[in-house]
Formats: structure tokens, sequence, C-alpha cells
């Protein structure tokens, strides 16, 4: 496959996209759908104006706080759990029970302890992210061949040696793609949080667009969120299938 | 195993036993949080005396069976179709692994103008959250298809038909289950932030309204009780997908 068909590709993609999507708005007409052009251009125009801005650097610094507490928490407990086989066996069914809760009902609890503000968004956006980095960090360590861990043995190497030389690098891909996951899940907990707990932020711009039910706005606010989302997990799935190829 | 048991239930039961203590002592001030063993006593009070528990939990119900039904028979269907066009599958691949980081649940004011507010609009949902998990871990689970099953088909001269039947699909069952147990799962999310956000019946309407009314007894029984839902479904599905593995993987 030749990167020209590659790119041939993606502009199909393109067009079957904005043709559906104008099939489909003019099957829904105006009130449930906004037309892609206009989408595209208020997009633009909020990518050009002085208010984005502030909310979407108030998103940002959310999310980072939260992508903070989220990957180094996540991959402790995944490193503690993982190393440790009984800890493990105890402790991964009771994170994978816990990630599965659909953690939104869990907003009241979260807005009742933290408040409206940043900390609300920081927990729910933590709370969404950790749990994934921690089972794939368990589930990287848990497949990391036995012959390896021998072979560190033999070589006398003392236990922090055989973590950083050893197992973090053959379970190094397996863990990257659980803070590829733990990242976009920070990112969906942080936007919930904004959306239901929040005064600024990208967030906050959707609700009020949400109930001021202007679909414009709705639609191109999802347009950037989507597109930030996708480029940054194309980034980190280059990032990961390099490392996979090693 | 059974110490591995043992010690979870301890883990577990612990940490209930730590925050009634904490709330019994005030630490955590009844207005945050009140005691697990109230929360228990509030869901009882809830499923015996409130009128509304069995219409709302039927209506939940109904639109997750039916949220669910969409997602892993559309699921199926169109992984399928991504599977069998590679250069679709690559286009799509990235749309697919960012689609979890966007909340979908902004689209539901534009559902609930297409499809009105009601079941549909939740379902729509919940369909929507569910149907790309179902997609992705169909492809998944065509492409982990042993090579040495299909070439036993063709040794044993089976048509594509019987071939599908007999080897491919109880060969991906695993892989697919863990496509329904996500699929139920993000369905569930779908369909109880819809009744948050904006809804006429459903327990989420319920949990918001018991928040907006500063009713922690009622809200904090609902939060239990969707949650412990959540847990026990997953935990059934997860046993079910583990013993199809061990069935069909086993190494």
């Amino acid at each position: 496959m030749t990167a020209r068909t590659r790119w041939l590709d993606y502009v199909l993609l393109a067009g079957g996209v904005w043709l559906a999507w104008v099939l489909l708005f003019q099957w829904a007409g105006p009130e449930a759908l906004s037309p892609p052009g206009a989408t595209l251009r208020r997009a633009g125009e909020y990518l050009a104006s002085a208010t984005f801005w502030p909310h979407a650097a108030a998103t940002a610094v959310a999310f980072a706080y939260a992508c903070l507490i989220a990957l180094t928490g996540g991959l402790a407990l995944g490193f503690a759990l993982g190393a440790h086989r009984l800890a493990g066996q105890v402790g991964e069914p009771i994170l994978s029970s816990l990630y599965s809760i659909p953690k939104i009902t869990l907003y009241p609890v979260i807005l009742l302890v933290f408040g409206l503000g940043i900390s609300a968004k920081v927990a729910f956006g933590a709370l969404h992210g950790f749990f994934p980095v921690a089972l794939f960090t368990i589930g990287a360590l848990k497949n990391t061949s036995p012959v390896l861990i021998k072979t560190a043995r033999v070589l006398r190497l003392a236990p922090l040696a055989t973590a950083r030389t050893v197992l973090l690098p053959a379970a190094l891909p397996e863990i990257v793609t659980g803070l590829r996951i733990g990242f976009s899940a920070t990112l969906l907990g942080t936007l919930i949080g904004e959306l239901f707990a929040s005064d600024r932020g990208l967030g906050f711009m959707l609700i009020r667009a949400m109930e001021a039910h202007k679909v414009l706005d709705i639609m191109a606010l999802t347009l950037l969120l989507f597109g930030f989302a996708t480029a940054a997990n194309m980034l980190l799935l280059a990032v990961e299938r390099r490392l996979h190829r090693r | 195993m059974t110490r591995v048991r043992a010690l979870q239930l301890v883990l577990v039961g612990g940490a209930v036993v730590v925050l009634e203590l904490l709330c019994r002592a005030g630490i955590i001030d009844r207005f945050t949080m009140i005691p697990p063993s109230e929360m228990l006593l509030a869901l009882a009070h809830v499923v015996g005396t409130e009128p509304w528990f069995w219409p709302d939990v039927s209506y939940t119900l109904g639109n997750l069976g039916a949220a669910i039904a969409l997602s892993v028979a559309g699921g199926f269907l169109i992984g399928l179709l991504v599977h069998a066009l590679p250069r679709l599958r690559r286009v799509l691949d990235p749309i697919f692994t960012s689609y979890y980081a966007v909340p979908t649940f902004v689209l539901y004011p534009l559902l609930i103008v297409f499809f009105g507010i009601g079941p549909a609009s939740l379902i729509v949902l919940g369909a929507l959250f569910g149907i790309v998990a179902m997609i992705v871990a169909t492809v998944t689970a065509i492409d982990r298809v042993p090579r040495v099953l299909l070439k036993v088909a063709r040794v044993s001269r089976l048509g594509p038909v019987r071939t599908a039947l007999l080897m491919k699909l109880p060969a991906a069952s695993p892989h697919l289950m863990t496509g329904l147990r996500l699929a139920v799962a993000y369905s569930v999310i779908g369909v109880i932030a819809g009744e948050f956000i904006l809804s006429t019946e459903g327990v989420g309407r319920r949990v918001a309204l018991a928040y907006n009314n500063f009713d922690n007894q009622t809200m904090y029984a609902l939060l239990v009780l969707i949650l412990g839902f959540a847990i026990v479904v997953n935990a059934v599905l997860g046993s079910l997908e583990q013993a199809l593995h061990r069935r069909w993987y086993r190494s």
C-alpha cells in the first residue's frame, strides 16, 4: 500500500462523511443538525475568536492535572499489583469491577464532595483515567515472558535493576496502550465534569450551547473536540506501533 | 483461590466499614454522604414503598435492552463489513480508537429534536455508546480466528456458510463476548446519562431529581442499585467470557 493510496483513502473517507452528513442534514433539517460547511466555518470562527481560548485553556489545565493524577497513580498501583502475584490476583478483579461501573452516575457524589470548580473536574477526569492505566499495567507485567524474569534472576539483578532493565522494556508497549486509553478516558471524564460542574471550559461552552439549543455551536464544538481527540490518539497510536515493532 | 477470595472480601468489606465509621463519626458530613448501612435501608424503603420504583426501573431496563440489542446486532454487522474492507478499516481505525474520548451525549439534545423526548432518543443514545465497542471487538474476533481452523474447513470441504457457522463463529465467540460485555457497559452509561440530562421517566431521572431536592437518602439508594447492577452484570458476562476463552484458547 503506497502513501498515495493511503491519502486517497482519507480523501474518500472525508468525502463519504461529508456526503452522509449532507444527506442526513437534508433528512433531519436545520432543527436537529447543522450543515457541514457552516459547522466547519463556525469551528474556524471559534479558533479565531478571543473568547474561545480562555475556555480551552481552563479545560487544558484541568485535563493536565487529571492526566497527571490518573497516569502516575495508575502506573504506581499497576506496578505494585503487577509485580506481586497475590496482590495482583486480589486486586485486579476489584479494579476491573470498579472500571466497569458507569462513572457518570457518580457525578452527584463528586459534586457533593468537591463542589463546583476545577477540583471536581480534575477528580472526575482522574476517576475515568486511573482504572484503565492500572489494569493495563497489571496485564502488561503479568504477560511478561517467564524466560526474561528467569534470565534476570540468573544474572542476579537487584529488584530495582530488574524492573528498570527487564520488566519495563518488556511491558512498555502494552503499558503505552494503557496510557493511550487512559488519556482518552481522562479527557472524557474532564469534559463530563465540565458539562455538569463548571463555570468555564469547553464542556461548559457545550452545555451552554445545549441549553440554548444552538445546534451549530454544539456541532462545531463537538467537531473540534473530536478533531483534537483523534489527533492526539493518532500520535499516541504511532508511538505505540513503533514500540510494538521493536 | 479461596485465599484470594477471602482477601478480596476483607479488602472490600474493610473499605465499606471504614466508610461507615467515617460517616458515623461525622468526618464525612451527612450532606455529602450517608453511611453505607443507611444506603441499604433507604434502598429497601424505596423498593418497598415508592410507587414510582418498578415503573421507572422497567422503563430504564426496557430502553437498556433495546439499546444493547441495537448496538450488538448493528456493531456485529458493521464489524463484518469493516473487516471485509481492509482499506476502509485502516481509515476508520483512528476514529474508532478516539471515539470514546468524546462525550457522545452532547448529541443528545439533537437526538431529542429528532426523535422527541422518550424511549427512542434514549435507545439511540445508548446504542451510539455501545456500537463502536462491538464493531472493534468483531473485527478483532475475526482477526483472531486461528488459520489452522480455516485450513481444516478447507480440507473438510465445508462451504462458505458452514465454514462461517461451524468454524469462524465459535472460534470468534470469546472476543465477541468481550464486545458484548463492553457494549452492555457503554449502553448503560448512555441510557443513564440521557435520563440524567433530560427525561420524563427512568432511574437516571430519579437520581437527578433526588440530587436537585437534596434527598440524599433516595439518591444514594438508587446509586447503590445502579452500581450494584452494573457490577453484577459485568461480573456475570466477564465469567462467561473467561469460560469461552478457556474453551477455545487452552494454553
